[in-house]
């Protein structure tokens, strides 16, 4: 049996003006994997990351998202994005957890199993200021998860937070990844850590992804015959 | 209490009530999404540009209100084409935007050399000249803004706080975005008169700052923003009465009293 693609890119090809960007990248993210895509600071995550998202469109080649172009896609309760910087910008203003999670079009018991699932539930009626970067994080991921979405994509999620932050982080993305089955895309220039904990990398570089790094198929066509046994 | 019921038997108080009451009203209502934005100067940029418009309708003899909202409204629209589309900063665009409209409507004003006592009215604002027309005009676009904010809140909620995480939840964040700048360059219009053109973002930011100092949550703090509004007009109307002071900037000295108060008793 195939398993569905989640993710797909075809000769992807973008470019500022004259300045090239991306060049013919191909990739395939298929359903259930954890992967890691990660390249130095300036190579273009983060623009491939707007283009899977919609935010920018390719010059050239052809984005999927669950199989559907991505100018045709309009389900975007299956994607569920986190960005590098959120929470960053509002400790200026009084907002509370609840109210961050309410940001997405759901009822108070959707509210409540999501911050359940990253064991936030106690911190509902606290301002989102009053907490540790590691628990925003865990709020962004539960507004993230509202939706009950299909894929999961986090810019640099790891920056600036310690070990300890970290390694309960990759437990929950192990958790979620696991128990939901969610496809989860972690976008990183840190390598080596990220490399320890995702099923396989795509690494970018030198504006494309060598043929070696474009899939997780081996990996997921491992995972599909342990479940199949 | 005999100290305001006795003002209500000017027409012209009653008028400044109820226009101060609406932008007590629609002013925080907007003001709390311009903190978040991180885009507080933004009402005086435009407030500015709503110079000119004032200017022009002047000079051509049409309702000020009208072609103030006109002129608002154009550059609201281009502020943010630039911002989302020219790679240049916020605060850039501001810093140009608003000599820019301050120096186009001094050229207008010497252009036209009869009007300077009018301008004077817009720029410190004359809450006693208020007519009956521009408090229809006033209610009117009050309505307008109050609902499409109401109506649309968690779009310009999510849009406000986190614009690329808005996006990926399928909202349109740049039609969301364009929306949200004509409804600041309207409310701009509308307050002019009552707190005048150099005074206006005092009236929509201080409001919402000094509520986030003291409620837990951001919807609170819209409500709480708006009564903090209201009392800044109700005790600066009053006081600038019976002490015959400007209006205008008596409500923001208020509305900076209150900031201050609550800062204190905070601490306490």
């Amino acid at each position: 049996m195939t398993t569905p693609s989640v993710i797909s890119l075809r000769n992807v090809t973008f470019g500022y003006g004259d300045e090239s960007i991306l060049d013919g990248v191909n990739c395939d993210i298929l359903e259930g994997d954890f992967v890691g895509l990660v390249g130095h600071n300036g190579v273009g995550k983060s623009t491939l990351l707007k283009i899977i998202l919609g935010a920018l469109h390719p010059q050239k080649g052809t984005v999927k998202l669950f199989g559907i172009p991505i100018k045709q896609f309009h389900d975007w309760d299956k994607v569920g994005y986190i960005p590098q910087k959120a929470g960053f910008s509002v400790s200026h203003v009084p907002i509370t957890v609840e109210e961050v999670i309410k940001m997405e079009d759901v009822e108070d018991n959707a509210v409540d199993e999501a911050l359940a699932s990253v064991d936030m539930l106690i911190f509902k009626n606290k301002l989102l200021r009053e907490l540790s970067g590691g628990q925003q994080q865990r709020v962004f991921i539960a507004r993230a998860l509202v939706k009950k979405p299909k894929l999961l994509i986090l810019d640099e999620p790891t920056v600036g937070v310690d070990v300890r932050t970290q390694e309960k982080f990759y437990e929950l993305m192990q958790k979620l990844n696991h128990n939901y089955h969610l496809t989860l895309l972690l976008v990183s220039h840190d390598l080596h850590t990220i490399s320890h904990q995702v099923h396989c990398v795509i690494q970018l570089d030198k504006k494309t992804i060598p043929y070696e790094t474009n899939t997780c198929n081996i990996i997921h066509a491992h995972h599909t015959d342990a479940f199949n046994h | 209490m005999h100290l305001i019921t006795d003002l209500f038997q000017y027409g012209f108080m009653v008028r400044a009530f109820w226009a101060g009451l609406i932008v007590a009203i629609i002013g925080p209502l907007i003001g709390s999404f311009l903190v978040v934005r991180k885009l507080s100067l933004i009402a005086d940029a435009l407030s500015h540009v709503a110079l000119t418009g004032v200017a022009i309708g002047l000079l051509i003899g049409v309702n000020p209100l009208v072609t103030t909202i006109f002129f608002t409204v154009i550059t609201a629209y281009i502020i943010e084409e630039i911002r989302s589309n020219e790679h240049v900063s916020a605060e850039s665009i501001l810093a140009m935007i608003l000599p820019g409209g301050l120096a186009l409507a001094l050229i207008l004003i010497s252009i036209a050399n009869g009007f300077n006592a009018n301008i004077f009215t817009y720029l410190f604002g004359s809450i006693a000249t208020v007519t009956q027309q521009d408090i229809w005009i006033i209610l009117s676009l009050g309505i307008v803004i109050g609902g499409i904010l109401l109506i649309f809140y968690r779009q310009f909620m999510y849009t406000s706080f986190d614009e690329e995480s808005a996006r990926s939840s399928g909202i349109p964040v740049q039609l969301v975005n364009h929306v949200f700048m004509i409804l600041v360059a309207l409310t701009v219009s509308v307050a002019m008169k009552v707190v005048g053109a150099l005074l206006i973002g005092a009236l929509m930011i201080i409001p919402v700052i000094t509520a986030m100092q003291v409620v837990k949550g951001f919807k609170i703090s819209i409500v709480v923003s708006v009564l903090f509004a209201l009392l800044s007009v109700l005790v600066g109307l009053v006081t600038s009465y019976y002490a015959n002071l400007p209006a205008g900037a008596t409500i923001v000295m208020i509305s900076i009293l209150l900031f201050a108060l609550t800062s204190v008793i905070r601490r306490v």
